[in-house]
Parts: structure tokens; C-alpha cells; sequence
């Protein structure tokens, strides 16, 4: 069996069983990703060198019995929005063409004892504002299902990647859909985890309150056996949250009965495209002849997510994003006549439109005047919100609906209308409002061929609830895990 | 009820932003944060009287720790980034007139 071809848990399995090698794994990845990287263009940056030098280190400590993760020595990559102690970050932006961390952040120092490899870092909207991936400065991911289409975002290169074959997993990040909506449109498995479940120390951040670190993988076992490697309670992270469970792969049990999963009346409503909706709905309907209770429910307040959403979101990107300015990292303007003359310039000239757009509305909505109008009602919307998913928890152990309303667009099509495109977040957004975990599994294809993902929507710690559903749905497919070729 | 912004509150917005922005730049973003807000405005339908602000998803408070170096000494590898830098620190333009 060709190595690009295994999951993680095939691959890793055989490197502890001495077949292959971690050397002979990262040398296939590498190998794919200069097959296919001139069309796809995963990758911001490759580490050829540093991946082979460090497939040797692991070789020798799985073979000295130090390493024992079932994980060990298999090839990944990271979103390039996560610190990797000197190797470029560029959070897919000018202003850090040439960033290199002076450490490494958490979620990703919990794969390198665990033995991980990292053969580079991915491609991603410019500081993850985006949902195709295409506002990145280093040019766009492309979907390996058909090239024309881009891969989702803001993890498009990390869900791309993955899709090809390049690497066997990867990290992504999901302040709004990030890693569940690029995941649908490349036919892989991400999660993103309950807030405050993996660290977020050396994340570059966007939406601190939103944002979380997540995997993405072939199938669901592969993401929670990753998941259960990069979750952890860290103190350098002021959310982090010291949780009882962290046995996430002990929910990949094929049983469903008596499992309640609601279905959001209003997520089926109008602008749902009716392919997309006949295959999740096909989807629940294999989960209920295994045994799952399914019921529709009212769940209200949908059409409020968004625009609460963009407000909370681009006040904290505001905020966040002042680190910028040319002084201690990154890209610094030419020429400036004082200070702020430096800092404004140096930001002009070095973050892409979309990040701009965010930023402006950003300290728009944080500015007096407008604070209480704007920020504090989209905070007391997200309140309400909170409260409509408790109620929903009530009864039902999880909520189905779609990852994204349509399947992957085509290259170019949805920046010209930022609305437009901030609508199709639609059925991810509130998760991250509600700090809920949700995961996307694919269901099928549309009649181009573009994959389609069902999203499960979790209570906030149960995880495990959302892995056995889609693990136990996954059983059904034959097709599972095979990526885009 | 579109929302209208004046010329002022944009150059106000870009001095926050410590953004400058061409005209052209300007006139567009101007315009689409006038849609995003008329947008945003739909959340004046939901009434949130009595509604507590939620910044935080859960009843986590702050936590405090001793002020202990932990991770040594990093300024060489910290000023190897800086753009501009003199002897042991980072270099900008005169900050105080």
C-alpha cells in the first residue's frame, strides 16, 4: 500500500512495527508534495531539510523505546498561523514574510513529544479571515478534487494537504468554521474541540474568544487520536481548561442506539443547496437506522449568529492585530517620516483588503459612541445564543446539520461580495459564539464531484459523543479515508 | 435605515486602526461597512433588555501565578526578528518630540 495513501493510525502502526520507516514516510510525503504542490499550493513553506533530520531523531527514539505515541513518526503539517520556534510563520500575510518564532506554540509542542514530524506550514486566509483561502498573500490553495474549485477556508491548506496526500494529518484553527467548513469542501474529517480544550499559547491570534486549535484528518480515528495528543491543560493559555477527559479515541465505538440527534428546522430552510441537503439528510437517516433517535427541533436565533459574529470577531481582530507595527517582527515600511507615520504605513502596505476591512470595522464598533450599539448588543446576542444551544443540550445529545450550504466554489468567486461570503458561515459560526465542539465528516458527492461534509455539533465537553456518531456513520462507508484521488 | 458614515468618521476609524488608506481604498471601505452595518443592524430586532454581556463561554476566572522567569533568557533570537535594531535593542524613529 502506497504511504501517502495510509492514515495516520495505518502509518504510525507500521513505523512502531518497524515495515516502514519515519525517514521512508516523510521521504513519500515530501515526494507527493513536489507532485502535487505546483497545481494545489498547500504549502507556504516546506521543511524538507528539518523534516528528514528530525524523521532520524524519531527513527532512533522509537527504536531506543523513548517514543511510543502511536503517532510516531508520521509526517504533518501546520497551519502557518501556529509559532514554530525558527521556521517561518507567516499567518499567510505580508507583515510576517519573515517571521521566524522564537518558540514553539503548545498544541504543537504536544505532537513533537509525541514524536510528530512536521513536513511544513500550510496555507490559510491571511490571519484566517476568510473562507477560501484565496486572500492569503502567498497565493491560493486549490482544491484537489477539481483545481478550478478552491479548497474552503480559512485551513484550506491544511485540509488540502491532507485531501492530496502530502502529509497524513494536520492542524488547523476555527474561529468561525475554519477547520469544519474546509474540511466539508476537501472531503476530510476536522474537529474543532470545546474552547479552552487546547491551548492556544503561540496561535497568532484572531478571535481569542472564538479561536481554537483542531485536526484534520483521513477519518475520524485519525483526529481523535490526534486530538487526544494536542489537548491539554496549559497554564501559559489564561482559557485553558483542566478537563477530566482527555481519552478522546475511547469514543470510536460503532453504536449509536438511543442516541438523540436534533435537527435544526431552520438550518434546512432556503438557502440550503438541495444536493447538499438530500446527502446529510441521507446521512442522519443511516444514523437512525443504526439505532440513533432523530427528531426535528426549532432551534431559533439562527440569522443573528452572523452578524453577532462579525462584530465580536473583527473587535477582537482590531485589538489583536495593533502587535503589528513594524517594530520587533515582520515587514517594516521603507521609508516613514516619525512613528506613526511608520506604524501606519508599515500596516498599509502590509496587510492584505480583507484583514484591513476587519480591522476598520473592528475599531468601528469598539469606538466610543458606538461601543454599547454594536459590541455590547452582539455580546448579549451571543448570551441568547448560549442559552438556545443549552436548551437544545436539554433534550438532544447532538445537532446534525451541514458544515457549509453549498459545496467548494469556484477560484474567484466570492470575494467580490465579503457578505455574501461572510453568509456562508451560516451553520459553523455559532459553535464558536457558544464555545461548542463540532466536527465535519464527509457524506457524499454533489453531481460535479465536490465532497459534501455533515457538521455534529456537540455540548460543550462532549466531544466524545460527536467522534461516535461520526465514527459509527463512517463505518458505513466504503470509501472512507481515501482522500481526493 | 442604511447606515451612512461621513468622511470624518472614516479618517477617525483609520487613526484606531493606525491605518492609512488611498482614496480608493477609502471610498470602498466606506461602503462596505455601511452593508456590513446595515446588516449588523438586524440584531436591533432581538431584544436583549436585561441581557448580560457574555465575553466568556464559562464561569472561568482569572488566574494569577508568581511572577518567576521560566524560559530563559531569548533576546538575541527576539532581536535576530526585529526589522531595525541598535546594539541590544529594537530601533524606531524618534518617539518624543
Amino acid at each position: 500500500m502506497d504511504i501517502c495513501s495510509m492514515t495516520a493510525l495505518e502509518l504510525g502502526k507500521k513505523i512502531q512495527q518497524k515495515e516502514i520507516s519515519a525517514v521512508e514516510a516523510v521521504k513519500a510525503a515530501l515526494e507527493c508534495i513536489e507532485d502535487r504542490e505546483p497545481e494545489i499550493n498547500s504549502f507556504v513553506t516546506v521543511d524538507a531539510e528539518g523534516a528528514l533530520k528530525r524523521a532520524e531523531e524519531v527513527q532512533k527514539s522509537i527504536e531506543e523505546g523513548t517514543i511510543v505515541s502511536p503517532l510516531a513518526g508520521v509526517p504533518v503539517g501546520i497551519k502557518d498561523n501556529m509559532c514554530t520556534k525558527g521556521l517561518l510563520t507567516t499567518c499567510g500575510s505580508k507583515i510576517l514574510k519573515n517571521f521566524k518564532p522564537t518558540f514553539t506554540a503548545e498544541a504543537v509542542r504536544n505532537l513533537e513529544r509525541a514524536g510528530a514530524v512536521i513536513v511544513g506550514k500550510t496555507n490559510m486566509d491571511e490571519f484566517a479571515m476568510g473562507s477560501t483561502t484565496e486572500t492569503s498573500y502567498y497565493g491560493e490553495t486549490r482544491n484537489p478534487w477539481n483545481p478550478a474549485h478552491v479548497p474552503g477556508g480559512s485551513s484550506g491548506g491544511s485540509c488540502a494537504a491532507v485531501a492530496a496526500g502530502e502529509c497524513t494529518y494536520a492542524l488547523g484553527s476555527d474561529t468561525g468554521g475554519s477547520i469544519r467548513q474546509p474540511s466539508s469542501f476537501c472531503g476530510v474529517v476536522g474537529i474543532k474541540p470545546t474552547y479552552g480544550t487546547v491551548s492556544r499559547y503561540g496561535l497568532i491570534a484572531y478571535g481569542s474568544s472564538l479561536d481554537q486549535i483542531g485536526p484534520v484528518g483521513k477519518n475520524v480515528a485519525d483526529c481523535a487520536a490526534v486530538l487526544e495528543i494536542i489537548a491539554s491543560h496549559d497554564k501559559k493559555d489564561s482559557t485553558s481548561i483542566d478537563r477530566k477527559d482527555y481519552d478522546f479515541t475511547s469514543a470510536l465505538v460503532d453504536d449509536v442506539k438511543g442516541m438523540r440527534i436534533g435537527i435544526p428546522r431552520d438550518y434546512f430552510l432556503e438557502g440550503l443547496d438541495c444536493e447538499v441537503k438530500e446527502n446529510i439528510l441521507n446521512a442522519v437517516k443511516v444514523l437512525e437506522d443504526k439505532g440513533a433517535v432523530v427528531e426535528e427541533f426549532d432551534l431559533s436565533l439562527v440569522q443573528y449568529a452572523i452578524p453577532a459574529y462579525y462584530v465580536i470577531a473583527s473587535a477582537e481582530a482590531s485589538s489583536n492585530l495593533s502587535r503589528f507595527d513594524g517594530v520587533k517582527y515582520g515587514y517594516r515600511t521603507e521609508t516613514y517620516e516619525g512613528l506613526h507615520d511608520m506604524y501606519k504605513k508599515t500596516r498599509s502596505e502590509g496587510f492584505g483588503a480583507e484583514v484591513k476591512r476587519r480591522i476598520m470595522l473592528g475599531s468601528f464598533v469598539l469606538s466610543s459612541g458606538y461601543y454599547d450599539a454594536y459590541y455590547l448588543k452582539a455580546l448579549r446576542t451571543k448570551a441568547l445564543i448560549k442559552k438556545a444551544f443549552d436548551s437544545a443540550f436539554e433534550t438532544y445529545d447532538m445537532i446534525a446539520a451541514p458544515a457549509a450550504p453549498a459545496t467548494a466554489p469556484r477560484l474567484g468567486e466570492s470575494l467580490s461580495d465579503p457578505l455574501k461570503m461572510y453568509l456562508g458561515d451560516i451553520y459553523t459560526i455559532s459553535a464558536n459564539l457558544a464555545g461548542l465542539p463540532g466536527i465535519s465528516v464527509p457524506v457524499g458527492t454533489d453531481s460535479l464531484g465536490l465532497p459534501i461534509g455533515m457538521q455534529l455539533i456537540g455540548n460543550c465537553f462532549e466531544e466524545k459523543k460527536i467522534i461516535r456518531a461520526a465514527y459509527a456513520y463512517e463505518q458505513t462507508r466504503a470509501d472512507a479515508g481515501k482522500g481526493a484521488d | 435605515m442604511a447606515n451612512k458614515i461621513s468622511d470624518e468618521t472614516m479618517e477617525y476609524v483609520g487613526i484606531l486602526a493606525k491605518l492609512r488608506l488611498s482614496d480608493e481604498e477609502k471610498e470602498n471601505a466606506k461602503s462596505d461597512m455601511e452593508k456590513m452595518l446595515d446588516y449588523i443592524d438586524t440584531l436591533n430586532e432581538l431584544d436583549t433588555t436585561g441581557v448580560e454581556p457574555m465575553s466568556h463561554v464559562f464561569p472561568v476566572n482569572n488566574v494569577f501565578r508568581e511572577d518567576i522567569v521560566e524560559n530563559g533568557d531569548g533576546s538575541e533570537d527576539t532581536l535576530a526578528n526585529a526589522p531595525l535594531k541598535k546594539e541590544q535593542g529594537f530601533k524606531v524613529p524618534k518617539t518624543i518630540g
